[in-house]
């Protein structure tokens, strides 16, 4: 059997899949509350999900036997401060676990642009003051979100001292010291949105979303807010896929679990819009490191909508066979092949802030 | 002793009896009565010590007017009411 589960503006919802099809696995956990962070940790089983109370502030809860009871913990934090302004997580905005050989460690990327470490499966956290306090930081600026955030983490399988973050905006990061040290990373981003001197600055990129490729943990996938990017040296140096049809502009993307040269991507029209181009909603997929897409519709709408798939909302499993995305309008689809058709599940859903397989 | 009451919106999340302190500030009655309840606690305050953007504090019938520091006296008859605005739904 597999498991989607899906963070929604309204709860957390479970969707169970028997190789003939899906169905919601029982009432939401958290309902009512904007779920804005889930790990299905594939080391232990344990699953950890940040809420974003509107009221109540951001909470961290986490449960031990697969989602049937959950516990709250004391969400990730910053130091207190003298300064009148000084910092307070609004939001979990990405968990990822540590190291295979880092048990029970976790890491949290936050709004504002805090990263968090646990070595306690989410009893304690601390902040990662090599980043926090690097100088750049004070360039870092919100899109989308009043505050610049940390959206993406990834932790080197080879080496769990080697990390890559992703920062909106404040560009790619890249420590091999577990954190206490970080150097930009980056080079090739281009950021339309900044005047022409200054938009190669590697600080000022927005990097929507930054994943790796399981196969080829130095084959590094980004959609970028001006475009999408791939690299082969670790995140250092990064090439533009151009001619991308219909757009290069989105949030998400999915590397194939084995082919390093496999990815999904859920074009919009670009920034000011972010509804699909001409009201037809694609997937696009490219085989050839980038080098060429193609679009896939089968099962997607292709009259007017006007979905969006945020960053953390389109998954693949780990077989490479099977994809799940949601939408700011409430829409769930899964793919069984690949992504080239694909099946509605639902059109009644919160909106969706992200998904995942259960591994 | 003053009586710290929360609203039953947050009693969804967390238990939340009425509690007592004594002390001659907002801050001195919630830091007494939420000491052994980090967690609750964060419901109200954020981790700089804050009154949360979205919620409201009473006493006496009168919102507090330090949200940063809840320098706000209090007596030891004073009731104390958190309660949730109504922004931030």
């Amino acid at each position: 059997m597999a498991t989607i589960w899906v963070a929604s503006r309204k709860g957390l919802f479970r969707f169970d899949g028997d190789g003939q099809g899906w169905a919601v696995a029982g009432p939401p956990a958290f309902l009512a509350a904007p779920v804005t962070a889930i790990l299905d940790d594939p080391r232990d089983g344990a699953l950890y999900v940040g809420l974003a109370h509107g009221h109540f502030g951001c909470k961290f809860h986490r449960s031990l036997d697969r989602g049937k009871s959950w516990t709250e913990l004391l969400a990730p934090s910053f130091p207190q401060g003298d300064e009148a302004d000084a910092p307070a997580v609004e939001m979990i905005w990405c968990l990822a676990p540590g190291g295979r050989d880092e048990p029970g460690a976790l890491w949290a990327g936050t709004l504002p642009g805090g990263l968090f470490r646990s070595d306690d499966r989410g009893e304690s956290w601390h902040l990662c003051r090599g980043l926090w306090d690097r100088p750049e930081r004070e360039r870092w600026f919100g899109a989308g979100y009043d505050h610049p955030g940390i959206h993406s983490i990834l932790v080197d399988p080879r080496d769990s001292a080697h990390l890559i973050v992703g920062v909106s905006v404040g560009g790619l990061w890249i420590s091999r010291d577990r954190g206490q040290s970080w150097q930009v990373g980056g080079q090739g981003f281009s950021a339309a949105y900044m005047p022409p001197d200054q938009a190669a600055d590697l600080v000022m990129q927005d990097p929507h979303l930054i994943a790796a490729s399981p196969a080829d943990p130095d084959r590094i996938w980004c959609q970028h807010h001006c475009g999408i990017y791939v690299s082969d040296d670790g995140g250092e140096r990064f090439c533009e896929s151009r001619g991308v049809i219909p757009s290069s502009f989105g949030f998400a993307v999915a590397p194939h679990p084995t082919d390093r040269n496999r990815a999904w991507f859920v074009p919009a029209e670009k920034d000011e819009a972010r509804i699909p181009l001409n009201g037809r909603f694609v997937v696009t997929e490219t085989r050839d490191g980038g080098a060429s897409f193609r679009s896939h519709t089968q099962g997607l709408p292709q009259g007017p909508c006007y979905d969006l798939v945020y960053r953390h909302a389109l998954a693949i499993d780990a077989t490479g066979t099977r994809l799940a995305m949601g939408s700011t309008t409430g829409n769930l689809w899964v793919s069984g092949d690949s992504g080239q058709s694909w099946q509605h599940l639902t059109a009644h859903l919160p909106p969706i802030a992200a998904l995942t397989f259960a591994p | 002793m003053a009586i710290v009451r929360f609203t039953s919106t947050l009693t969804r999340h967390r238990d939340a009896p009425d509690l007592s302190a004594p002390g001659p500030t907002v801050r001195a009655v919630l830091d007494a009565a939420l000491a052994d309840d980090a967690l609750l606690k964060s419901y109200v305050l954020d981790e700089q010590g804050r009154v949360r953007k979205h919620v409201n504090i009473f006493a006496d019938g009168v919102m507090i007017a330090d949200r940063v520091t809840l320098s706000d006296p209090v007596a030891p008859t004073s009731e104390i009411y958190v309660l949730q605005a109504l922004s931030g739904g």
